[in-house]
C-alpha cells in the first residue's frame, strides 16, 4: 500500500470531519471504517432490527458474530455480550457511524460543561475536572460544524445558551402536536422552551432533501438523506478532493509504531480478513470510546509496555454516557400526531444552578415510540400480558408523553474499558471489557430531574404521570460513550493534550468522544464533530510547518 | 418465504379469527406442527383476540418459529421443553384447554422457577411478532398498528412529498 499523510481510523463523527479536514488542506488521506457504506435505500424502517431497537439485531453493525465484548456488572458479574444485546454500549459501524443513525439532536454543551471541576469541585470518588479548552475556544468550530453537517432548530427562546456567532443555518420543523402541548406548559411554569437544534434538515440543504416527518428515525438510516451525518456531508467533501480515499469493512488491529517508538501506520484487516499495512505520517483514533481505547490498549511497544498512550495507566478510564431519566404522562386527549422525529422541544432551565446538584440535564420530549418500544414505557403494575396489557397498550399508545433527560455524569477512574485478557474477536484482537459503577451522585442528579420532567407533565395536562429511569449502577457507555482517552494539560492525569495529541507520541491524535472530560447534559454529537474541526484547524497548521517530522 | 408457503400460511391463519388452531397447520421451519398449536394458543393468551386481532390471527407463532430457525436459534430448547411443559400441565394438550384453565397453567409457569424464562421469552417474542414489523412474519396486516392507529404504510418516503412544506407527504 502506498504511504499516505494521515490515516484516520473510523468514519463516525469525529474521524469523518477529520478526514474531510484534512483532505481539503492537501494532505493525502486513508480513512479506514470496520463496517460498510451504507445508502438510504437500506433504511430498511425495521421495527425489530435497528440502533435503539435492536431486538434482530444491529441494523448498521457490527455483527453479532465474531464482535463480542465482555461486561462486568456493578455486581462484578461477568459475561459476554454481543452488539445487539443490552450492556454492550454499541455505537453503529458504519460510515458515519452514529451520525447514520441517530436521532440527530445538535447540542453544544454550555460554557459550565467545561469547567464543572472549578463551578462545583469533585466530589468523593470522582475525576471531575475543567476541560483544558473552553466554549470559547470551540464557539467558531462550533459554527462550523452547523453549518457544513447542517443544522436546523431556533435556541432563541433559550437564555442558557453559551453565546452563539451564527444563526442556524435552516429554520426548525413545524412543532408537532407534543411540542404544542408541551411549550404552552411550560410556559405557563416560567421555564424556557425552545425548538431543539437538530442535524436534520428542514428545508432543502447542502443538495439534500427536507425531513418527511416519519416515525422511523432515531436508530434508523434517513430514507430520504434528510438526516446529515458524516456519511453525507462531510465524507463525500473529502472524496471529492480526491485526496481521500474510503476503506470499509477495515478493522484496524494496531498502531504500528518504530523502534523510537513514533507511529508508522496501522496494521488493520481488510475485507477479505487479509493483514495489511497502511504506512502514513500521522495516525488519528476515532473509533469512539470504547474502541478508540482498545485499540491504544492492543498497540503493545517496548517504550509501551502497557498500551499506546497509557503510561500512567489512564487509558480507558472514566468510561461515562449519560443516566437518563424522566417521566411518562398519560393525558386525556390524544397526544400523538405521528409526526416525527418526536422530540423537537427541549428545556435547558436544569443543566445547570440546580440546588446541591453538580449540573443536571436537559429536558426534552422523546423520539417517537414505535409500537414495540411501548410495553415498557407502560405504567408500573400494568399486567405483562393478557387482555389487561393489550387494553393499556390501546388506551395509552396514543395518548402519552414522554419527557427525559440525559443526566451529566460524574465521571469515575474505574469505570473503565480494558482489553481483555482471554476473549477475541474474529480476528484474534482482544476485546473490549467494560467494567466499573456508576457514581452514586449521578443517580441522585437523575432523581432530581424525574421530579422537573413530572412537573413539566402535570401542568401539561397529564392526569397519571410515572417516572422513568434505570437505577442499574453498572457504567454507562452505549451512543454516547466518552471519557477514556481525557484531554489535558498533564501527562499524569489525561491522555492526549488540547489538541488531542496524544502526550506520549506526538504523531498519533485521538478525536472522538474518547478525549471529553466530562459529557455535558446534552446528547454530544454535534461537540464531538466541532472537537474535529478544532482538533484538524491544529493538524493542519502543524502539518504545514513540521509535518510531524520531529 | 416463498410464495406458496406465504399464501398457505395465511390460507390457514385467516381461517380462524379467533380461538384455536386450524388442523390444517403445516409443520413449521424448527417447531412441530403440534407445538406450533400450543404455542398459538398461548400467544393468544398473552394477547388475546378482542374487537381487534389476537396474537394468532396475527402471525405471532409464525413470526417465533422463524426466529427459532435463525437469530433466535439459541432459545430452541428453552422453546421445547416450555411447550411440552405446557401440554403436560394441562394434561397433554394446551391448546384443547378451557381458556380459564389456560391462563392458570400461563399464571404458574411464569412463576414457576423451572419454566418462568421460558415464559418471559415468549411473552417478548409475541410482543414482537404482534407489535413489530410485518416483515418478520408476524403483526399481519399491520393489525396492531391498525390497532393503535397510526399509519401503516412503512414506505411512505418512498413516495412523492412535498419538498418545499418541509412537512409530511
Amino acid at each position: 500500500m502506498k504511504k499516505v499523510d494521515a490515516v484516520v481510523v473510523g468514519a463516525g463523527a469525529g474521524g469523518g470531519v477529520v478526514a474531510k479536514e484534512l483532505a481539503v488542506n492537501g494532505l493525502s488521506v486513508v480513512l479506514l471504517e470496520r463496517g460498510k457504506w451504507y445508502t438510504p435505500n437500506y433504511c430498511r424502517k425495521d421495527d425489530l432490527k435497528n440502533q435503539r431497537t435492536s431486538l434482530l439485531g444491529n441494523n448498521t453493525g457490527p455483527d453479532d458474530e465474531g464482535n463480542p465484548r465482555v461486561v462486568v456488572d456493578a455486581s462484578g458479574n461477568e459475561r459476554v455480550v454481543l452488539p445487539s444485546r443490552p450492556g454492550y454500549g454499541n455505537n453503529a459501524a458504519c460510515v458515519g457511524s452514529g451520525t447514520a443513525t441517530y436521532g440527530a439532536m445538535a447540542w453544544r454543551y454550555h460554557p459550565k460543561d467545561f469547567r464543572m471541576g472549578s463551578t462545583y469541585g469533585c466530589p468523593e470518588g470522582s475525576t471531575l475536572d475543567d476541560w483544558p479548552i473552553s466554549y470559547d475556544d470551540l464557539e467558531l468550530f462550533y459554527c462550523k460544524a452547523e453549518s457544513e453537517i447542517g443544522v436546523s432548530g431556533d435556541d432563541s427562546g433559550n437564555p442558557f445558551k453559551g453565546p452563539r456567532s451564527k444563526p442556524l443555518p435552516m429554520p426548525p420543523l413545524p412543532p408537532s402536536r407534543e411540542h404544542q402541548i408541551l411549550e404552552a406548559a411550560a410556559k405557563r411554569l416560567g421555564l424556557h422552551p425552545f425548538h431543539i437544534s437538530m442535524a436534520r434538515n428542514s428545508i432543502p440543504y447542502n443538495g439534500r432533501p427536507p425531513c418527511m416527518r416519519c416515525r422511523w428515525c432515531a436508530g434508523f438510516l434517513c430514507e430520504v438523506d434528510a438526516k446529515a451525518g458524516t456519511q453525507n456531508t462531510v465524507i463525500p467533501v473529502a472524496l471529492r478532493t480526491g485526496n481521500c480515499e474510503v476503506r470499509t469493512s477495515a478493522m484496524v488491529k494496531e498502531i504500528v509504531l518504530n523502534d523510537r517508538g513514533r507511529a508508522t501506520g496501522v496494521a488493520y484487516f481488510d475485507e477479505n480478513d487479509r493483514l495489511q499495512m497502511q504506512e502514513a505520517d500521522l495516525v488519528v483514533v476515532s473509533g469512539s470510546a470504547i474502541e478508540s481505547a482498545r485499540l491504544l490498549l492492543n498497540t503493545r511497544h517496548r517504550l509501551f509496555p502497557n498500551g499506546l498512550g497509557n503510561r500512567y495507566d489512564w487509558v480507558g478510564r472514566n468510561l461515562q454516557g449519560h443516566t437518563y431519566s424522566g417521566a411518562v404522562g398519560y393525558f386525556e386527549e390524544p397526544t400523538y400526531d405521528d409526526l416525527g422525529p418526536g422530540a423537537g422541544i427541549a428545556l435547558c432551565d436544569f443543566n445547570h444552578g440546580n440546588p446541591g446538584l453538580r449540573g443536571g440535564a436537559l429536558l426534552a420530549n422523546e423520539f417517537i415510540r414505535l409500537p414495540i418500544q411501548f410495553p415498557s414505557r407502560l405504567p408500573p403494575g400494568t399486567p405483562t400480558w393478557g387482555k389487561a396489557h393489550k387494553d393499556a397498550m390501546r388506551q395509552l399508545y396514543r395518548n402519552t408523553i414522554v419527557v427525559i433527560g440525559p443526566t451529566q455524569e460524574m465521571p469515575v477512574f474505574d469505570g473503565r474499558v480494558q482489553a481483555d485478557p482471554k476473549v477475541k474477536d474474529r480476528w484474534g484482537i482482544p476485546v473490549a471489557r467494560i467494567s466499573g459503577k456508576k457514581h452514586p451522585h449521578t443517580l441522585e442528579i437523575a432523581e432530581f430531574m424525574i421530579g422537573k420532567a413530572e412537573m413539566w407533565l402535570k401542568e401539561a395536562g397529564a392526569v397519571r404521570i410515572w417516572e422513568s429511569i434505570n437505577r442499574s449502577l453498572t457504567v454507562s457507555g452505549g451512543q454516547h460513550q466518552a471519557g477514556t482517552c481525557r484531554m489535558g494539560n498533564d501527562p499524569k492525569t489525561s491522555v492526549v493534550n488540547k489538541y488531542c495529541q496524544i502526550h506520549d507520541v506526538d504523531n498519533v491524535f485521538v478525536v472522538d468522544g474518547s478525549v471529553h472530560v466530562t459529557n455535558g447534559g446534552y446528547n454530544p454529537a454535534l461537540t464531538i464533530i466541532t472537537i474535529g474541526y478544532w482538533a484538524s484547524d491544529y493538524i493542519v497548521k502543524t502539518w504545514k510547518g513540521t509535518r510531524f517530522r520531529s | 418465504m416463498n410464495r406458496r408457503r406465504f399464501l398457505q400460511t395465511t390460507a390457514t391463519a385467516a381461517a380462524v379469527f379467533t380461538g384455536a388452531c386450524s388442523a390444517s397447520r403445516q409443520q413449521g421451519r424448527f417447531l412441530s406442527k403440534s407445538e406450533l398449536a400450543t404455542l398459538e394458543a398461548i400467544c393468544e393468551q398473552i394477547i388475546p383476540a378482542d374487537q381487534d386481532p389476537g396474537a394468532a390471527w396475527a402471525g405471532a407463532v409464525n413470526y417465533i418459529d422463524r426466529q427459532l430457525a435463525g437469530f433466535y436459534r439459541e432459545h430452541r430448547q428453552v422453546y421445547r421443553s416450555g411447550i411440552a411443559e405446557a401440554d403436560r400441565r394441562a394434561g397433554g394438550n394446551f391448546a384443547q384447554a378451557p381458556s380459564e384453565r389456560q391462563i392458570e397453567i400461563l399464571k404458574d409457569m411464569e412463576k414457576d422457577e423451572k419454566t418462568k424464562v421460558f415464559f418471559s421469552l415468549a411473552v417478548s417474542h409475541t410482543m414482537q411478532g404482534f407489535y413489530g414489523n410485518p416483515r418478520h412474519g408476524g403483526n399481519r396486516d399491520y393489525c396492531s398498528w391498525r390497532m393503535l392507529g397510526v399509519t401503516v404504510s412503512p414506505v411512505r418516503g418512498r413516495n412523492q412529498y412535498d419538498f418545499t412544506k418541509g412537512g409530511r407527504s
